[in-house]
């Protein structure tokens, strides 16, 4: 189900790209605003940085409303189920933007309380650097996802579907490079 | 010095009989087993059924952040209620202890991140007091400007917010407007729009621009009349008071034994602010009023950070006028890196700058407590040195962290959709409250 | 690391000859008159307890068995806000110089009182030893105290008894560890071309 199992053809082709032009076009994002990064994002959302030009002024509460999860802010130990939970409870298909250095990778919080990117937990599409990026680069992330929506790189998932499998203790192969070690949450060593 | 003209103060706190506390007011929802709660003060109905105890958050589009919230519901109507944090935690207390005082303040600009200037103040003002270095006065004059702007834009961000949960999108596009003013200003001065890393021990990091007196009267010109549109918006409006008069009341007993500051504070009567009562920077040379409430509800508590907004641009304007040329840091050595031209000069200097932004500079031993008013309340500073050039110990008083202990107290009794105002006007920043 | 930490207190002794020169210290900025913080001293409560002056400021040492006493009595002698509570692990300074009369133990709590009536802060510092990391709770006195609390026994391992929810607060319930002290690491994770050990 879905546009992977098409055969593509003239106009499902066409088809296809209507399709991919309704996704981007209003792609609809789930509050996840956790620190510094959400009031950026409430300020991309707001009049000055206008995100309602590109179909996304509409931040759904409830994940089962929402496309993309900007995960905006750094995610603690203690908050990082609570993301894999929301991540499950979003309908396919769905995107995440890692908005800021501490969700792309931990920041400058290389500690014991701060998961060192939230790609350990969810898939991520795009990336977003800065601390905390402006809005500008905000929309700039968004703008690159649109993109990739509209060329369909998104669409081409492995098989193990996305987001299955993904466990911290062991690399997906396909997905994460073999030879990657698993990063342990916890406590330290 | 001025006196606070605030209307009709409830005055100073009376001393509280014993026992008062654990057993009324503080209401603290344990975990549940055998669920009980003393009924007599509370004039609600309830029957035989069962209570319900739901969860709201971390994930919910109006807890300000990571904030999850235990309720203990009879129908509609909220009994007890526990907050939990923990969800935004980063070890910036131990991440503090492994960054140089040089690099300490972006460190603790983090923690409450809708003013973070209030926080590298009260670190720098903790470091200096350590260093008993002294601070020339066309730094600290910045320092008061930099730290109202904030206030400005922190508390029009909290009506822009407050209005959004209390289901006024305009107000939230219209706080946004305003903050975009002075957070271009910050860009311009600091570099950055958040976070900014601008107030170091030894003065500021880098001297106002060029025409930042233009910038900073189309600030103060602009934000009076503004604030005046809201107050038509929000408080002209009769469904905004309804939600607002009468709602989440506290006495000032109970704020100040439960440790509350702040507009909390200030709303139920106690007229206690630290720029007046213990001055710091020269807020003593400025003439300003401190805003305090009589009923202490959620309505209070707007009035309280609409006015200050007021007071803030009173203030800025008196900045304006009274800031004196001269050097932006302190000359000393030993905590100031030499101007960037004459590091390709001298090898001195050269060597000079590395080291303080290497290895930094060392703070004598000791201990030092210093607190600033923050848009939260007091914002303070526990640091213990013992002479390296790390702190041994940085402990942050955070506002919103003390002021959450009053959520229970304030639900009670109310409605779920009180919770959400009253949970608002609280003003919780859940980067300070977990650090 | 070389050397004992210094706090810098001025020995008892000494306490005498300042009481005299503190009055002009004491006063605000602002003009209003403020009585000196020593006449505190003269509580009941406090006889016997340690006591110095930071910088201006009161600084008391009470011991373990005396401290909810002392909190209690400066509460009633006007000091209405607890402003905060805090730990300190001295693990790196257990042999550190304190005031005659006080033995440092590895941990140590600080409380940080403000009042209203009279614009002054105050300080206290208990000792905790690490063989039996216990302290009476302050909940009875400043129920404001019930977070911070939470939070000295979740980063340090303190307990305090009759506190009515001793349970984590920061951390997940399950973590095991207290961070906050300094056996504790960073918990840093090494990350492609910096293999410096410092967060630098």
């Amino acid at each position: 189900m879905g546009l992977e199992d098409l055969q593509h053809n003239f106009l499902t082709g066409q088809l296809e790209e209507l399709v991919k032009w309704a996704r981007r076009s209003s792609v609809w994002p789930a509050t996840f605003g956790l620190a510094c990064c959400a009031i950026e994002m409430m300020a991309a959302g707001a009049a000055d940085f206008d995100l309602a030009r590109f179909g996304m002024e509409v931040f759904r509460a409830s994940p089962r409303q929402a496309d993309l999860m900007i995960v905006a802010g750094r995610v603690s130990q203690k908050m990082a189920p609570v993301l894999r939970h929301v991540y499950d409870q979003m309908v396919e298909p769905k995107w995440v933007i890692s908005m800021g250095v501490c969700a792309s990778s931990g920041g400058m919080f290389n500690n014991y309380a701060i998961v060192q990117g939230v790609d350990q937990i969810v898939p991520v599409d795009v990336y977003a650097p800065g601390c905390p990026p402006s809005p500008q680069t905000l929309i700039h992330a968004i703008l690159t996802l649109h993109e990739k929506i509209r060329t369909g790189e998104l669409t081409r998932r492995p098989e193990e579907g996305v987001g299955e499998g993904i466990h911290v203790a062991e690399p997906v192969p396909g997905w994460v490079q073999p030879q990657a070690s698993p990063v342990h949450l916890g406590t330290p060593r | 010095m001025s006196e606070p003209t605030a209307p009709a103060p409830a005055g100073q706190p009376t001393e509280p009989a014993e026992g008062d506390w654990a057993e009324h007011d503080s209401a603290v929802l344990r975990l549940p087993d055998g669920l009980v709660f003393d009924s007599d003060d509370l004039d609600v109905e309830f029957g035989e059924d069962e209570t319900m105890i739901i969860n709201m958050g971390p994930q919910h589009p109006s807890t300000h952040g990571v904030l999850r919230i235990m309720m203990e519901l009879e129908g509609e109507t909220v009994l007890r209620s526990k907050p939990v944090i923990g969800y935004l935690h980063t070890g910036m207390e131990k991440t503090g202890e492994e960054l140089t005082y040089v690099q300490g303040a972006t460190n603790v600009t983090r923690m409450d991140y809708l003013s973070p200037l209030h926080n590298e103040l009260v670190y720098s003002l903790a470091t200096e007091e350590l260093l008993g270095i002294e601070v020339p006065p066309r730094a600290t004059w910045i320092r008061m400007l930099m730290c109202e702007l904030n206030r400005i834009s922190s508390h029009v961000m909290w009506t822009a917010t407050n209005g959004m949960d209390l289901a006024s999108t305009s107000m939230m596009i219209y706080g946004f407007r305003e903050r975009e003013m002075i957070l271009s200003f910050f860009e311009k001065t600091t570099g950055l729009r958040m976070n900014h890393d601008y107030i170091r021990p030894g003065g500021v990091a880098a001297d106002l621009p060029d025409g930042w007196e233009d910038d900073v009267a189309a600030i103060i010109d602009t934000i009076p009349g503004r604030v005046d549109e809201y107050d038509e918006l929000l408080t002209g409006q009769p469904i905004f008071r309804e939600r607002c008069e009468g709602v989440g009341i506290i006495s000032p007993e109970v704020a100040l034994a439960l440790g509350a500051t702040g507009p909390i504070l200030r709303a139920s009567g106690v007229a206690w602010d630290l720029r007046q009562a213990m001055p710091y920077l020269y807020y003593d040379q400025v003439d300003f009023d401190v805003i305090a409430g009589t009923v202490g509800d959620t309505f209070d508590r707007y009035a309280v950070r609409l006015n200050e907004i007021r007071e803030s641009c009173r203030i800025v304007a008196q900045i304006l006028d009274k800031l004196p040329p001269g050097d932006y840091r302190s000359q000393d050595k030993k905590v100031t890196p030499p101007p960037r031209a004459r590091i390709d000069e001298s090898m001195e200097a050269l060597i000079h700058h590395f080291k303080i932004f290497t290895r930094g500079f060392e703070v004598p031993a000791g201990e030092a407590y210093a607190a600033v008013e923050s848009p939260r309340g007091e914002l303070g500073c526990y640091l213990v040195s013992d002479g390296t050039n790390k702190p041994y110990r940085l402990h942050v008083r955070a506002p919103s962290f003390v002021n959450l202990q009053s959520l229970p107290a304030l639900l009670r009794g109310g409605l779920i959709a009180d919770a959400i105002a009253i949970i608002s006007s609280v003003d919780p920043v859940m980067g300070e409250v977990d650090r | 690391m070389s050397g004992d930490a210094k706090v810098t207190e001025r020995p008892p002794a000494e306490l005498d000859a300042s009481e005299e020169s503190e009055p002009e210290d004491a006063g605000e900025p602002g003009g209003t008159e403020v009585p000196s913080a020593h006449d505190l001293l003269s509580l009941p409560a406090l006889a016997g307890v340690v006591s110095g002056i930071v910088r201006g400021q009161l600084v008391v040492h009470p011991s373990r068995e005396s401290y909810v006493a002392v909190v209690d009595a400066l509460r009633r002698a006007g000091f209405a806000l607890c402003s905060d509570l805090c730990a300190v692990d001295y693990l790196r300074h257990l042999d550190r110089e304190v005031l005659p009369g006080v033995e440092p133990e590895r941990f140590e709590v600080v409380v940080n009182l403000t009042s209203i009536t009279r614009a002054e802060r105050l300080r206290i510092r208990v000792q905790v030893p690490e063989r039996d990391p216990r302290l009476p709770t302050l909940f009875g006195v400043y129920p404001g105290t019930e977070a911070m609390e939470r939070e000295a026994y979740d980063m340090f391992g303190i307990v305090f008894d009759g506190h009515p929810d001793m349970t984590r607060i920061l951390m997940p319930d399950d973590w095991e560890g207290h961070p906050l002290r300094k056996d504790y690491s960073v918990g840093r994770v090494p990350v492609q071309f910096k293999e410096a050990p410092g967060p630098r």
